[in-house]
């Protein structure tokens, strides 16, 4: 990417006063990016940003609280960094954010989907527009529109919204709060039953492995979460669709008006469930009462974190 | 010579249907974009072209199941007595699986050391086991993430199946491995095989040559030992993990489980569900105390129990299979053969004075 070097020069400069930068650089192969932690000068060759870097980073952050973090963002990762900060999850003076025009990640199930198998890549190569993918000898062209994150299609904030370095020229953010939610308004409209059954479907091949949970940035109870505890005993340990579904509902109430849908909880699923969906349809709902939109202002208070006397748009005394 | 039989890939369906007339047979089916095992339905497709997303773990290791049905009751002629009555669940049946990879397989022989062993037994685990047969799918590609060349095993490995199936031409090229996969090779719709048995033999050797340059790790146990201490190096490692159970749940390998007694009024289930190192409940002790506080100590605990503490019991047996899915299933790609070759190439930093 073209701004590489330069991010790189600005992390070579800050290293020295921090702890550790977290970024991304190659992996397996070079369809696959993975975080990638900084703690010494030579690490900083590595680093490698683009249309792979699909980790929102901002999930270490509360982990690494009293050390001298710096973290790479993307614009929606950005916004996972200030609702951080807005629940005092993290503390601003210890955090040093690297911002990059960003334009667009991809969706790796996408190129699952679109190639049937991408085991054994021999390379890749990407341009604004296309990836050239080589399995097994053969070469693959895919339109980068049409393996591109779904968040990314109707990104308002390509540019981090907070940060102390900024590379390269900002693409320019949007300001309006009118998320899209076509897909789910779509999915809003089917009866109950057969919602209810999509979910059910969906469910059954959980493997309760809570990789939605671990790679939510916003996720914060950590070890503590409802979902293990024993005492009190919210979910059975039997394999159950109901168990799985009510940790989704779980989940998707803790972030009702805190989700920056980043997504990824549904980029983390093994199995490929697509939990991102109920977190969204939490969020449009607060929308509609609160106005309010998660992790664009660090002044801001998320809604259901904050109280008034009479709400605007909830008329509870009009019985 | 072992009986060998050739399947047309259009008879498939037809030949796992006649299977299921008497067992339960699994296989892998789509769901949603994963590819997982599924109970055979002749009305949905099989997916044979490349490893499942999960492995068949769950056919002879289930993710949850009910060990002991139980009821309290009092006693009528002394009501200061609760009386329990319990009943067993012991699975019933004999199941097939179909299409799991050599690696998938070979998995299940590192859970018989463990719950088969000579100074004990695990029934529940056994009569699965025992009913359980084979038909197990070589691999006729690899990938980035496979290295079953490095634990001694290779993309056509027989070991612990009944059958192997190898992909040549427009069918399946099968191969009694069992005196039980023999009996599973009866069927009309399948052929000789013996003349296909040199065009079996060069799929194998391809797959096999695909794979990447193996890696000695027979100083592996020793080295992880060497390590164990080093906070230092755990905590590099396990900087990009999340700590969660996908690596665990998608090995056919790992076999902790948990013990919990669900209860509903008088009515109880004692059940055993799978469990993971990852997890911080794992080793939580009663008093509060947990001796794997960080998941720098329960990365360490899951790549050396694999690499190190299981060969040091189990005749230097690597308790992973290499089939790669912790690492192509891993939302932060953790890579565990970096991590064992890392370990290998430690070398403890010497204070002097």
């Amino acid at each position: 990417m073209k701004f590489q070097n330069e991010l790189k020069d600005s992390i070579r400069k800050a290293l020295p006063e921090l702890d550790v930068v977290i970024g991304w650089c190659g992996s397996f192969d070079r369809l696959h990016a993975t975080p990638h932690f900084i703690r010494r000068e030579e690490d900083i060759e590595k680093l490698e940003i683009g249309p792979l870097s699909v980790h929102n980073l901002a999930t270490y952050l509360p982990g690494l609280r009293g050390k001298k973090v710096g973290i790479v963002v993307k614009g929606c990762d950005s916004r996972s960094v200030i609702e951080l900060l807005q629940e005092k999850l993290i503390d601003r003076e210890d955090i040093t954010i690297f911002g990059f025009p960003c334009t667009g990640v991809v969706d790796q199930a996408k190129i699952k989907k679109a190639l049937g198998y991408v085991g054994n890549v021999e390379s890749c190569d990407m341009s604004d527009k296309s990836m050239v993918l080589v399995i097994d000898g053969q070469t693959h062209l895919l339109n980068f529109s049409e393996i591109k994150a779904e968040k990314c299609y109707s990104c308002k904030y390509p540019d981090a919204i907070i940060s102390d370095h900024f590379v390269g020229d900002k693409i320019g953010n949007g300001d309006s709060t009118d998320a899209n939610y076509e897909a789910l308004e779509t999915f809003e409209k089917l009866p109950v039953s057969e919602r209810f059954g999509y979910w059910l479907k969906e469910l059954d091949r959980c493997i309760r492995c809570y990789a939605c949970r671990n790679a939510c940035p916003l996720c914060v109870c950590r070890d503590h979460c409802a979902a293990e505890s024993r005492e009190p005993h919210w979910l059975s340990q039997e394999n159950n669709v109901r168990d799985k579904l009510m940790f989704q509902v779980i989940h998707a109430y803790h972030l009702a008006g805190r989700c920056t849908e980043c997504g990824e909880c549904q980029r983390a699923c093994p199995v490929d469930i697509p939990v991102l969906m109920l977190k969204q349809k939490m969020n449009k709902e607060v929308r509609d009462i609160f106005k309010y939109e998660a992790g664009v202002d660090p002044e801001e208070t998320p809604p259901l974190l904050s109280f008034k006397m009479e709400e605007e748009n909830i008329t509870e005394k009009d019985w | 010579m072992a009986l060998v039989k050739y399947l047309k890939s259009s008879d498939l369906k037809s030949w796992l249907a006649e299977l299921a007339q008497k067992n339960s047979v699994f296989a892998p089916r789509y769901e949603g974009d994963s590819v997982i095992f599924a109970p055979f339905d002749p009305e949905q497709e099989i997916f044979i072209k490349n490893a499942a997303t999960a492995p068949p773990k769950k056919t002879v290791f289930p993710q949850s199941e009910k060990l002991v049905d139980f009821k309290y009751s009092k006693d009528p002629e002394d009501l200061s007595r609760i009386l329990i009555d319990a009943k067993e669940n012991l699975p019933e049946g004999t199941a097939i699986v179909f299409g799991g990879r050599p690696c998938d397989v070979r998995g299940f022989t590192m859970f018989d050391r463990v719950y088969m062993s000579e100074e004990a037994t695990d029934i529940y685990y056994k009569t699965r086991r025992d009913n359980t047969s084979f038909i197990t799918l070589a691999c006729d590609s690899t990938e980035n993430t496979c290295f079953c060349n490095w634990v001694n095993s290779s993309p056509s490995d027989p070991t612990g199946s009944d059958v192997l199936a190898i992909p040549v031409g427009d069918g399946l090229l099968l191969k009694a491995v069992s005196d039980r996969g023999e009996s599973l090779l009866t069927s009309k719709l399948l052929s000789d095989g013996e003349s296909r048995i040199g065009e079996g033999e060069k799929v194998c050797k391809e797959a096999a040559e695909s794979l990447s340059q193996v890696q000695d790790l027979s100083n592996a146990p020793q080295k992880l030992l060497e390590v164990f201490d080093s906070i230092e190096f755990w905590e590099d490692v396990s900087a990009k993990c999340l700590s969660c159970g996908a690596c665990t749940y998608l090995c056919p390998t790992c076999y902790c489980f948990n013990i919990t007694d669900e209860t509903k009024g008088l009515q109880a289930s004692r059940i055993r569900s799978w469990d993971n190192c990852m997890s911080a409940l794992f080793t939580m002790e009663a008093s509060g105390h947990n001796p794997r506080p960080t998941k720098a100590h329960r990365l360490k605990n899951r790549v050396g129990h694999k690499f190190s503490y299981y060969p040091d019991l189990h005749d230097g047996v690597i308790s992973c299979c290499g089939c790669g899915r912790c690492i192509k299933s891993c939302p932060a790609g953790v890579d565990i053969r970096e991590i064992v070759l890392k370990a290998i190439e430690f070398e403890p930093t010497v204070v002097e004075g």
